[in-house]
């Protein structure tokens, strides 16, 4: 079983920041095995985040590492692609910050094709900053700043991301934890947009305003929430409420965008422009 | 059990368990989901084997692990899980 995946990891730096039983951790394991399944040389891969809990994954791992700014790892990832289209480029956001101040450049990340992997962490809160709901809180949980709980609707993340131009989408969880690592690892082989949300805990502040106390207790909640595609499509409207579907959603083949790039490049060194 | 630094390690004939006690959280996540239930928590909260005979080497302790504080290994000359 025990694979070399401390080959991965700035072990200097541990042990890390996160809480007991965080979900974050689960995710970087996930990530890494995935990684060391594939063989991919770690000089080869940048991994990208913006700020949050989850955003701290980038100090952790030994490969080219950026932890930038709140909502922006997909811009700076994008630069970093269209600079270097043979680097291997993982975004790893959270909830809010992919889909709340990042949430544009997401559907933009998506509609270009551009061949990234969008790791979202969704714990379904603001980790990091004390229990604000995010765009992904469930209507009627509760967070610091939803105390008599949220009348948002949230965002469904796998069907935005599928409108938006994706070519690969799939949800699973930390719980779930070996077909999490097969999502992972499609969505690391595609070529295109891929997008892997995964549903995580954090005991701090999601479980604490939502009466679960401990890791165990939330890994128990999203497995027991979690459903398989094909069990979800004979669910009433009733019985989905406050579940969600797991599984690949989308896995198409269309134009990418640094190709894309590249041939604009190869015309324009050609004059052949606006013939 | 053996110790090397911070690392304890638990053995026998089919299977080697080694728990991290410096990375460690005691989360409770490697003892609640072990199938067998090999493992039990020490005064600390965090996980040793009382029933290390009983695990079949899943893996799932280690794959869970938010800390990389646990990992399960087949005994040298046995085939890896
Ligand atoms: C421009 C800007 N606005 C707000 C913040 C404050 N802030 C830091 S992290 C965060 C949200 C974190 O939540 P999420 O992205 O879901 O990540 P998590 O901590 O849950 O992993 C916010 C609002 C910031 N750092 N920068
Ligand atoms: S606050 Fe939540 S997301 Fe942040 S480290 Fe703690 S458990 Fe993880
Ligand atoms: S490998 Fe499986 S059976 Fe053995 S201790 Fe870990 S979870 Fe339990
Ligand atoms: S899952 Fe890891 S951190 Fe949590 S109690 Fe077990 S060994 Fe410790």
């Amino acid at each position: 079983m025990k694979r070399d995946i401390e080959y991965y990891l700035r072990r200097e730096a541990f042990p890390h920041i996160w809480c007991a039983g965080c979900g974050n951790g689960i995710v970087l394991g996930a990530i890494l095995r995935a990684i060391d399944d594939l063989q991919w040389d770690k000089n080869e891969i940048a991994m990208i985040s913006g700020i949050g809990c989850s955003s701290r994954i980038t100090g952790y791992v030994d490969f080219c590492t950026m932890n930038t700014t709140h909502g922006r790892a997909l811009p700076f990832a994008t630069g970093i692609k269209m600079a270097n289209p043979e680097m291997k480029v993982i975004v790893v956001m959270g909830d809010g910050d992919c889909s709340a101040i990042g949430g544009n450049h997401f559907i933009h990340a998506a509609r270009r094709n551009i061949d990234l992997t969008a790791i979202i962490v969704n714990n379904m809160i603001y980790g990091m900053t004390g229990g604000q709901y995010s765009p992904l809180t469930p209507s009627g949980r509760f967070g610091t700043t939803a105390p008599y709980g949220n009348i948002d609707q949230s965002f469904d993340l796998v069907k935005l991301a599928t409108a938006a131009g994706a070519s690969y989408v799939a949800r699973g969880t930390v719980y779930h934890i070996r077909p999490l690592i097969s999502l992972i690892k499609k969505a690391f082989n595609k070529k295109g947009f891929s997008v892997v949300e995964i549903i995580s805990d954090c005991p701090i502040s999601y479980g604490k305003m939502n009466r679960m106390q401990s890791a165990p207790e939330m890994l128990k909640w999203i497995r027991d929430s979690a459903v398989s595609s094909k069990v979800w499509e004979n669910l009433s409207e009733e019985e989905k409420k406050d579940k969600y579907v797991i599984g690949e959603f989308l896995d198409v083949e269309k134009p990418e965008y640094t190709e894309l790039y590249a041939m604009v490049v190869e015309r324009a060194q050609k004059l052949e422009v606006g013939k | 059990m053996e110790k090397e630094g911070s690392k304890e390690i638990y053995q026998n004939n089919s299977v080697k368990i080694t728990v991290d006690k410096e990375w460690c959280k005691a989360c409770g996540i490697c003892l609640e989901f072990c199938p067998q239930k090999v493992l039990a928590a020490d005064e600390g909260g965090k996980p040793y084997p009382v029933n290390l005979s009983a695990c079949t080497r899943c893996g799932l302790c280690e794959l869970r692990c938010p800390d990389f504080a646990i990992t399960v290994e087949g005994v040298e000359g046995k085939k890896d899980v």
